[in-house]
């Protein structure tokens, strides 16, 4: 049932891939967690990993993004080979990262957090535009950053980084511990950066969240890509997902 | 003249004068341990010896360059913080990923070295600043006499710390900063130079250290121990504060050294240990310090 599947080519798209990942590899300490992650995401696509807990869907992210320890193995970004540039330097290329625990500090307000992270590129939005997203936060902005909700730290979270013109963003677990209303919300913003050419990748537990707002989903096991599976065959894979998943 | 609980008026205020004044340096000396220690978290102790070649630089510029005192106090401290530039980027950025402790021994080690040296260039019994013309004499305020210079002391110290506070509480730049403080691996991951910002954050802590020595050289002979006296008192007073409190650290500096008058007014017995109690208070109580945020 595990068959490793060559991502490359079931990928649809011709031309060269936006973000390109070869044999990566990570460390955290001595405990040798990615041993060889192999995936593709094309310009303009919404792809997901998905996987149990600890399978590596979060290390992936850390690891493209340069916040993880010790790496290897190859994460060309539009051509550019990034393993060994810092994560300032990643971030510099146009990639925002929304981690797990959301990141969102308490010694800066809610504006302060927004403002935070520099223009990467031209093409981020406006003040007015996040505010159209998100209204929640408009309201807040004097506010203690961690003193917001929980679906309210994650718009920021995403908020904060539509405004530096980063065009590949890396979502962990934007749906993790919220309500559905939220959830409908976050899925329905998605899907719009989507519609304005943004590529996504999107780490989730939840894959029904997942088959809202993915083109594709790769399935992660033990720090390797075992499986992809594009989102319109998702109902004649379910069965191997629900394997896959522990569901 | 009347009298409060028995102590003439001129002594009493007389030592709220001296207390704020120790105060000043408190603030200023224990302000940048704190601004170090939040982003390093290193606990810094060369702060006494950077304090020391503050006061050093200035009366070097005044003796051998003929640069008065207020240019000193802008001069001086970019010296001393360009000297704490090199000490991070040679020696404390290659020990960041360590244990805090070797921080510790780093700079206790290089604190030592550099009282070492200025012992053997210029001996221990102290080198006189004479006070800037402009602030010699004072003014009698009735129940006190109040030295210009004195006075100045209390004020400038003010004014830095303030703008300390502003600086990193109210601006962009100490936005960067509380955010590489709490947590750096993602402010990086947000395209912000956080190496960059550690050095700078160093040179400005040993800047302000440099910046109370200048202030000091007037009052206290310029000598190669003036720092090492001091900086127990002050890593009592950043207990007390708190580790990385900006505001705490300037409002426990004035308020210790105000304790610390008042108590030679009325138990001078006590006036050398006081701080250490009320560390060892505090430490019982609140072990993260009266303004620090637990762990």
């Amino acid at each position: 049932m595990l068959t490793e599947t060559a991502p490359a080519a079931s990928h649809t798209a011709a031309a060269a891939p936006m973000l390109k990942v070869r044999g990566l590899e990570a460390w955290y300490g001595e405990s040798h967690v990615l041993h060889g992650i192999d995936f593709d995401v094309a310009q303009g696509e919404v792809v997901t990993l998905l996987g149990r807990n600890g399978a590596g869907k979060t290390t992936t992210l850390k690891s493209i993004m340069g916040v993880i320890g010790k790496r290897k193995g190859s994460v060309v970004l539009e051509g550019a080979e990034t393993i060994g540039l810092p994560s300032r330097a990643i971030a510099r290329l146009g990639i925002g990262y929304v981690p797990e625990e959301r990141g969102i500090y308490a010694s800066l307000s809610v504006e302060e957090n927004l403002m935070l992270p520099p223009r990467v590129r031209p093409g981020g939005l406006s003040l007015d535009e996040i505010f159209t997203l998100f209204p929640n936060i408009k309201e807040r902005l004097k506010s203690q950053g961690t003193k917001l909700s929980g679906g309210e730290q994650q718009m920021l979270a995403i908020g904060r980084i539509l405004r530096t013109g980063a065009h590949f963003l890396l979502l962990d677990e934007p749906t993790e511990g919220l309500a559905p209303v939220i959830i409908d919300q976050i899925g329905a913003t998605i899907r719009k950066l989507k519609q304005q050419g943004y590529t996504i990748i999107l780490v989730e537990q939840n894959f029904r969240f997942a088959a809202t707002v993915a083109d594709r989903h790769y399935v992660v096991e033990q720090g390797k890509v075992i499986d992809m599976i594009e989102n319109d065959q998702l109902d004649a894979n379910i069965d191997k997902l629900h394997g896959y998943l522990g569901v | 003249m009347f009298e409060l609980l028995g102590v003439p008026p001129q002594a009493l205020f007389g030592q709220v004068l001296l207390g704020l004044i120790n105060g000043s340096f408190y603030a200023i000396l224990s302000l940048g341990l704190a601004v170090i220690f939040g982003l390093l978290n290193i606990i810094n102790f060369t702060h006494g010896a950077q304090y020391m070649m503050g006061a050093f630089v200035a009366w070097m510029c005044l003796t051998y360059l003929g640069i008065n005192y207020w240019a000193a106090l802008l001069l001086a401290p970019l010296i001393v913080g360009a000297t704490g530039v090199a000490i991070e980027r040679l020696l404390l950025k290659r020990i960041a990923h360590v244990d805090h402790l070797y921080g510790l021994l780093l700079t206790f080690g290089l604190a030592l070295i550099i009282q070492g040296l200025f012992r053997n260039a210029y001996g221990s019994s102290g080198l006189p600043y004479q006070i800037p013309a402009e602030l010699r004499g004072g003014v009698n305020l009735g129940f006190m006499f109040l030295p210009w210079y004195r006075g100045w002391v209390v004020v400038a110290s003010l004014i830095v710390c303030l703008a300390t506070w502003f600086l990193i509480e109210k601006t962009k730049l100490g936005a960067y900063l509380r955010a590489a403080t709490e947590n750096p691996t993602l402010t990086q991951a947000f395209g912000i130079n956080v190496p960059l910002m550690v050095t700078l954050t160093y040179g400005f802590g040993v800047a302000l250290a440099g910046f109370a020595g200048v202030l000091a050289a007037p009052i206290y002979s310029v000598n190669p121990n003036m720092g090492a006296d001091l900086i127990i008192v002050v890593f009592a007073v950043v207990v007390i504060g708190g580790m990385g409190s900006i505001l705490g650290a300037i409002v426990t500096g004035f308020s210790l050294g105000l304790v610390e008058g008042l108590t030679k007014v009325f138990y001078p017995e006590a006036s050398a240990t006081v701080i250490f109690i009320i560390m060892v208070l505090v430490l019982l109580v609140r072990p993260a310090g009266l303004f620090g945020r637990a762990a």
